[in-house]
């Protein structure tokens, strides 16, 4: 079984080389998993984290084991982050019996309760309803916990989105919502189809929130801000916003080459990438080249066996099909 | 024994669970302090609290997604919807989020929820306010859903449908709430999946469901007159169905008339006589008959309405008819 991602507190040096390690392991897993695409083995749709990777990783550092994500169809990042190993996941997409989910769900729905993943959503916006859910059962019984609720600038008009922060907001509920402003809604920009400038924290005082934006490209800014809210929520402080500026590298989905953006603007946010920049940091606060090394071998040595691991994976059978509609394991509507 | 309404019943079910159960929450628009627009929440609030019985704003995708939320964690919610109709604002949550979840994960969430609400016509509503949807949520896999027919019911499946570990859509006939009937003390649990014959004749089968009920018992006691002696059926569940129950009583008369509110096309009836067609097709004396509301939007004028939806009347006709054909 391959190594999983977690991290420690990144606020010394060994916590920021864990980040590196974490945002690396993102980055090999989403390219690996474009290229079995090309191979034609990863089934269906995915839509990958290439860019993001730095909100995903520096949000997982700041919560507990016990904490909640919510993710989107672009959620393979967000799952890993949280420790779930690579090799359930990439056979996920494989469609394999030993994908996280046995291949019922696909790459748009990975979950892993036991990791604190609370499923990935499909359905725009329909997740932030339901992190409150979480946060408002977390509340109820005194657990402390928190619901993080990741989603792209492109939730941001639909009701759902609104109907959820005013929940959030009036019943005072621990959950997060993280806007991954990645400028692109789907194939159209988002600034073309939305009616303020920031299109997550303009609308944040609307609920009573505060307006926060962070540099989504910068793993230990992420980090900071993270903390503060997740510290807030769990002390009773209620919801936050978050807009993280970011940019996916590639297109929406696995079936767009992303065209449609300028070549300069591409080059403008590559010159962005939190992974190289990230580097650049370690170096500079005092880790070696050496030590960076041996963290890019190992996390390549990781994305290599689950990806043997996933390829050995089994074809999911019959005995799947008709389990767990219900919870009795079963699927009978009749006597 | 006392006499209870309909409506009484809802909130006694709810509260006998939720004195037993502290994981059980309630939440919904008006449920709290208004004691429920169809006043079927009352004294809830008042015994319970207000954090476990929450008045939310009019965000039913929030209602829906909380309960959601609440449950893959450790709740028991009961939301409330306050007309069905309201239900394709927040179709999404219900159809994509809740019933599909427990398979797409593999079995690693479970969705112990209730989702009750105001279901079908009678009130002069007009068409938002009065359609029954028991056909709606019948059709998506992973959701059961319960329709009673009366208060005793409404307690036993309001408990049973509490305690069952899956969602379950639990729609209140609004044209029944008045309706009173003496209902025992104490306890009463009730089991989902399970009709309940509620007349035995040796003429018709009549099966029914939620407001129909009543009106396909009155048109037996007419048919009696008119020497057709039926079977009446009470569904009460349409999922899980109780077909055993129900193919046992068809084929013991050999004829089927369904009484549906819902609108015609795909209504429960449907499928039941599909059923029926496949298992017990040489069992039958004549053709299955579907007394349901035509396919339409429902009228506001009372006059319309009685004549949309299935009346003693029409059920009345429509089987001494095809009897005696």
């Amino acid at each position: 079984m391959s190594t999983t991602t977690t991290v420690s507190n990144p606020t010394d040096l060994e916590g920021k080389l864990n980040l590196y390690r974490s945002q690396l392991a993102l980055r090999l897993f989403e390219q690996r998993a474009y290229d079995l695409f090309l191979e034609n083995l990863v089934k269906g749709t995915s839509h990958l984290s290439l860019g993001q990777e730095a909100i995903a990783a520096g949000f997982a550092a700041a919560m507990r084991p016990t904490d909640w994500t919510f993710a989107t169809y672009r959620g393979h990042a967000h799952t890993l982050a949280r420790g779930v190993p690579m090799t359930p996941v990439l056979a996920e997409l494989l469609g394999r019996s030993n994908g996280l989910m046995a291949g019922k769900g696909g790459s748009m729905h990975l979950t892993s309760v036991e990791h604190g993943v609370m499923g990935s959503y499909a359905i725009i916006g329909a997740h932030l309803p339901i992190a409150c859910g979480a946060a408002w059962s977390a509340q109820y019984r005194g657990t402390e916990q928190v619901a993080v609720c990741f989603f792209g600038d492109g939730s941001v008009n639909i009701g759902a989105f609104h109907e959820a922060l005013n929940f959030a907001a009036i019943w005072k509920l621990p959950v997060i919502f993280v806007c991954e402003n990645n400028l692109w809604m789907e194939y159209t920009r988002t600034s073309e189809v939305t009616a303020v400038a920031n299109p997550a924290a303009d609308r944040a005082s609307a609920y009573g929130l505060e307006s926060i934006i962070v540099d989504g490209n910068d793993a230990d800014a992420v980090y900071e801000i993270a903390a503060a809210a997740i510290a807030r929520a769990r002390e009773g402080g209620g919801p936050s916003l978050i807009e993280a500026k970011t940019y996916r590298h590639g297109g929406h989905s696995r079936a767009d080459p992303g065209k449609y953006r300028p070549d300069s603007e591409v080059a403008e946010w590559l010159a962005k990438d939190p992974i190289p920049r990230y580097r650049a940091r370690l170096l500079e606060k005092g880790a070696s080249e050496e030590q960076l090394r041996e963290i890019e071998e190992l996390v390549a040595a990781d994305v290599e066996l689950a990806t043997e691991e996933a390829k050995a994976g089994g074809v999911p059978g019959e005995d799947l099909l008709m389990k767990d509609v219900w919870a009795d394991g079963g699927s009978s509507w009749r006597n | 024994m006392a006499q209870l309404t309909f409506r009484e019943a809802i909130a006694r079910g709810i509260a006998q669970e939720m004195r037993r159960d502290e994981s059980i929450v309630f939440l919904g628009e008006d449920i709290g302090a208004a004691g429920g627009v169809f006043k079927g929440t009352v004294g809830l609030l008042e015994e319970f609290g207000g954090v476990r019985v929450r008045d939310t704003p009019i965000s039913e995708q929030a209602i829906l997604g909380a309960a959601m939320g609440a449950a893959m964690t450790g709740l028991k919610p009961i939301a409330e919807i306050m007309f069905a109709d309201f239900f394709a604002v927040c179709w999404d949550i219900v159809v994509n989020e809740i019933a599909k979840s427990r398979y797409m994960t593999n079995g690693q969430m479970t969705f112990p929820l209730v989702i009750r609400s105001g279901n079908g016509g009678g009130l002069r509503f007009g068409a938002q306010h009065s359609q029954s949807v028991e056909n709606w949520a019948m059709m998506v896999p992973g959701l059961k859903v319960v329709v009673p027919s009366n208060a005793v019911d409404v307690i036993g499946l309001m408990a049973a449908a509490i305690r069952d570990p899956d969602p379950v859509i639990f729609l209140e006939a609004k044209v029944l709430y008045a309706s009173k009937m003496d209902v025992p003390e104490g306890e009463i649990v009730d089991t989902l999946g399970s009709a309940k014959v509620l007349r035995q004749g040796s003429d018709a089968t009549l099966v029914a469901l939620g407001a129909m009920v009543p009106k396909a018992i009155a048109a037996a006691d007419e048919l009696a007159e008119m020497g057709i002696d039926c079977t009446i059926v009470d569904v009460r569940s349409l999922v899980p169905l109780d077909t055993k129950t129900l193919l046992r009583e068809i084929t013991a008369t050999g004829r089927l008339f369904t009484v549906e509110e819902n609108p015609r096309l795909c209504g429960w009836g449907g499928e039941l006589a599909s059923i029926v067609s496949e298992e017990i097709f040489y069992d039958l004396d004549g053709p299955i008959v579907r007394i349901t509301t035509p396919h339409i939007p429902l009228p506001a004028a009372d006059a319309l309405e009685d004549l949309a939806i299935p009346s003693i009347e029409r059920i009345v006709t429509t089987v001494s008819k095809s009897m005696n054909s």
